[in-house]
């Protein structure tokens, strides 16, 4: 990020970084492991009264992480080439930044 | 401390028995956090980003980070202590002491902090009240989040002990070196993505807790029917609610420790909802930064509204786990019965604290353990890495740079925080060991907030929407409210002068530090000169333009998208909330 002020209306996609792609890959990861656990692994169903709570939990995961990478995907987030620190400044309440106004929403 | 450290550190029996997979859960939690952490760090550039991380995050993001912000010691572990004791009245905390404040902030108060884009609460009072009130605020600020940090680190502390089995004191130091690499590794950077992603974590690991501790019992009516049977036949010397007490939510005397059930209701709503929640709610910097870093007024306004939905069900996922394991967990039985058994997360015998714990470990299997697991330890770091950031925001910029060392670069107050954050660590340990000593977190907290924050709202408000309120005036409510409560507090414990069980003394502190705050703030606003109105432009109501405190784009929205009318569906269902239970 740079603070020079360019006039900033080319915009890209925020794609990895996109903050519902990381939360669906980590569901995911999890819904994976915790599938695995449930067919694979020790079920302790005298914990959890009988239920394969692993393989539940792991396939609501994988369904919630997917979910979330296809928001992602279908409405992606368009991050401006030079993004504000601390503009909107156009109050004039007398802080001193260094970046002018913010671009228009 | 004749025991060498490989003595101290070698296996021992453990409260819970993690196996390979929860530790890969959690490794792979912590890769991701710090992997974001690595690349946020990468393009901060200079203080304001450091702690704000720019304006440009939608109103789901920080409204998820904004709860999740507060998710830490307070909600998982003190309600869970709490319900696991008193059972449903617990809920007032959110139902009445969260989601009413949370709509107010949103509705009334953001517009200010957004438009004078102050960092912390005590540059709102240096603005508005100029020095002796920054101060002495600065001071209390940087004081309550040193213990709130200790609270933190207590608990997480405990969980290290669980899993490993180490003495407190040195989990508590391997906890405090944990966070503190958590901060300089750039976790901190990324604060409201880590939030976020920690916010799902830990609905992930306690929604299947909730659901497979229902299975067990039986479903609602299979609990409420083994509570009915707990309280019925638990001996009179153990002073358990009775059972219709523990399943309904109001009067709540269980809960304000009062006899008398219109007091008791005076009390919750008085003291709870109105002062220490709005209190907290209203003037706590942790949660505010959060709305800060929207991309608008109108998404700085929807946050704590939007937070204020899924914070009104975490009570699903902390209380009635609580109260589950007061029935399900042997040991928490036989304490609600006025037991003492031995062991517990802390080792020195189990206390409410462990109610969450132990039911995890009695009911999740391997690797939903180790989500759960990730859950807290991922909370517990986050709530102490955000106390020890926002002593460092008001160290190094409202103390040091004020009073101390002036007019220095941006880069000499940056190592200035780094300091402070190291020194701050510290302290917590010694304040871990303050937190240690009350059975239920939940006690604590509510006493310091109701030091700290209730006289501080007090000022606040009257600071907001009256404009003749003076300079002076904002100093001396501060410290006389503060200092009514301490001393409120110390009659109580030490002096005998009187005694309230639950959290009744919380209540009746905070609402004396209020009512002590406003009383002198009249009386000094009267004998001294106000600051003249051009000086109060963003900071009081009547002296700033609708323009400033209004989004242009707000009313091209459709309704749910709005802040007054997402506001008003929250607050109905809160209401629906309270009547059914």
């Amino acid at each position: 990020m740079s603070s020079t002020n360019t006039t900033g209306t080319a915009k890209h996609k925020a794609g990895a970084f996109d903050i519902r792609n990381i939360i669906g890959l980590l569901l995911a990861i999890y819904g994976v492991i915790l599938l695995l656990m449930g067919l694979f692994g020790d079920q302790a169903r005298d914990r959890t009264g009988g239920v394969n709570a692993n393989l539940w939990a792991g396939i609501v995961l994988l369904v919630v992480g997917g979910l979330f990478m296809l928001w992602a995907r279908l409405k992606p987030i368009l991050v401006p080439e030079h993004v504000e620190h601390d503009g909107d400044d156009a109050d004039g309440h007398g802080h001193q930044t260094h970046g002018g106004g913010r671009p228009a929403h | 401390m004749a025991n060498s450290l490989p003595a101290l550190l070698a296996p021992r029996e453990t409260l819970i028995q993690a196996g390979a997979v929860d530790y890969l859960i959690l490794s792979i939690y912590f890769a991701f956090v710090l992997g974001i952490g690595f690349l946020a760090r990468r393009q901060v550039s200079d203080s304001i980003d450091f702690f704000l991380s720019g304006r440009s995050l939608p109103a789901w993001v920080t409204g998820l980070a904004f709860i999740s912000a507060n998710l830490g010691a307070v909600e998982i572990m003190g309600m869970s202590a709490t319900g696991a004791q008193i059972g449903i009245p617990t809920v007032h905390y959110f139902w009445v002491g969260a989601i009413p404040a949370m709509l107010f902030l949103g509705v009334v108060m953001m517009p200010f902090y957004y438009g004078s884009k102050v960092r912390s609460v005590p540059e709102f009072m240096l603005r508005r009240f100029g020095k002796p009130a920054h101060l002495v605020n600065a001071i209390s600020f940087a004081v309550a989040q040193l213990l709130i940090a200790g609270v933190n680190l207590y608990l997480l502390g405990s969980i290290v002990h669980a899993l490993l089995g180490w003495p407190m004191w040195v989990t508590l130091i391997v906890a405090a070196a944990i966070v503190l690499s958590y901060i300089t590794l750039g976790g901190l950077s990324a604060a409201i993505y880590n939030e976020v992603l920690q916010f799902f974590v830990i609905v992930a690991s306690l929604l299947p807790l909730t659901l497979i501790g229902l299975h067990r019992l039986g479903g609602w009516s299979g609990l409420e029917a083994k509570i009915t049977a707990a309280a019925a036949s638990a001996p009179p010397a153990a002073k358990v609610a009775p059972a219709a007490e523990q399943l309904h939510s109001w009067p709540g005397q269980a809960l304000s420790g009062f006899d008398s059930p219109i007091l008791s209701v005076v009390g919750i709503v008085f003291g709870l909802g109105f002062v220490l929640s709005f209190g907290y709610w209203t003037t706590n910097f942790v949660e505010v930064q959060r709305a800060m870093a929207s991309d608008s007024i109108s998404a700085a306004r929807k946050t704590p509204i939007i937070g204020a939905f899924p914070k009104m069900f975490v009570p699903f996922l902390t209380i009635v786990p609580g109260m589950m394991a007061a029935v399900l967990v042997s040991e928490i039985g036989q304490l609600k019965n006025g037991g003492t058994p031995a062991g517990g997360s802390s080792g020195n015998g189990v206390t409410f604290n462990d109610s969450l714990l132990l039911l995890m470990r009695d009911v999740l299997p391997n690797g939903l353990l180790g989500l759960a697991i990730t859950g807290l330890l991922a909370a517990f770091m986050a709530g102490m890495a955000a106390n020890i950031s926002a002593f460092n925001t008001v160290f190094s910029y409202d103390i040091w740079q004020e009073y101390v060392v002036k007019n220095r670069d941006d880069g000499y107050y940056l190592g200035v925080g780094r300091l402070a954050t190291v020194a701050a660590t510290l302290i917590a340990i010694f304040t871990a060991s303050i937190a240690g000593g009350f059975s239920n977190v939940m006690d604590y907290l509510q006493t310091l907030f109701g030091f700290f924050n209730a006289p501080l709202f007090a000022t606040f408000i009257l600071g907001m929407f009256w404009k003749r309120m003076t300079p002076h005036a904002g100093w001396a409510g501060l410290v006389s409210g503060t200092l009514a409560a301490i001393g409120l507090w110390v009659a109580s414990k030490f002096g005998g002068a009187f005694t309230l069980p639950g959290q009744g003394l919380a209540f009746v502190c905070a609402s004396t530090a209020f009512i002590v705050d406003v009383a002198v703030s009249v009386a000094v606003t009267m004998f001294t000169r106000p600051k003249p109105a051009s000086e109060l432009v963003g900071l009081v109501y009547s002296e700033t333009p609708v323009a400033d405190r209004t989004d242009p784009l707000e009313h091209t929205y459709p309704w749910y998208r709005r802040t007054v009318p997402l506001a008003l569906v929250a607050l109905v269902m809160v209401i629906a909330l309270n009547i059914a239970f």
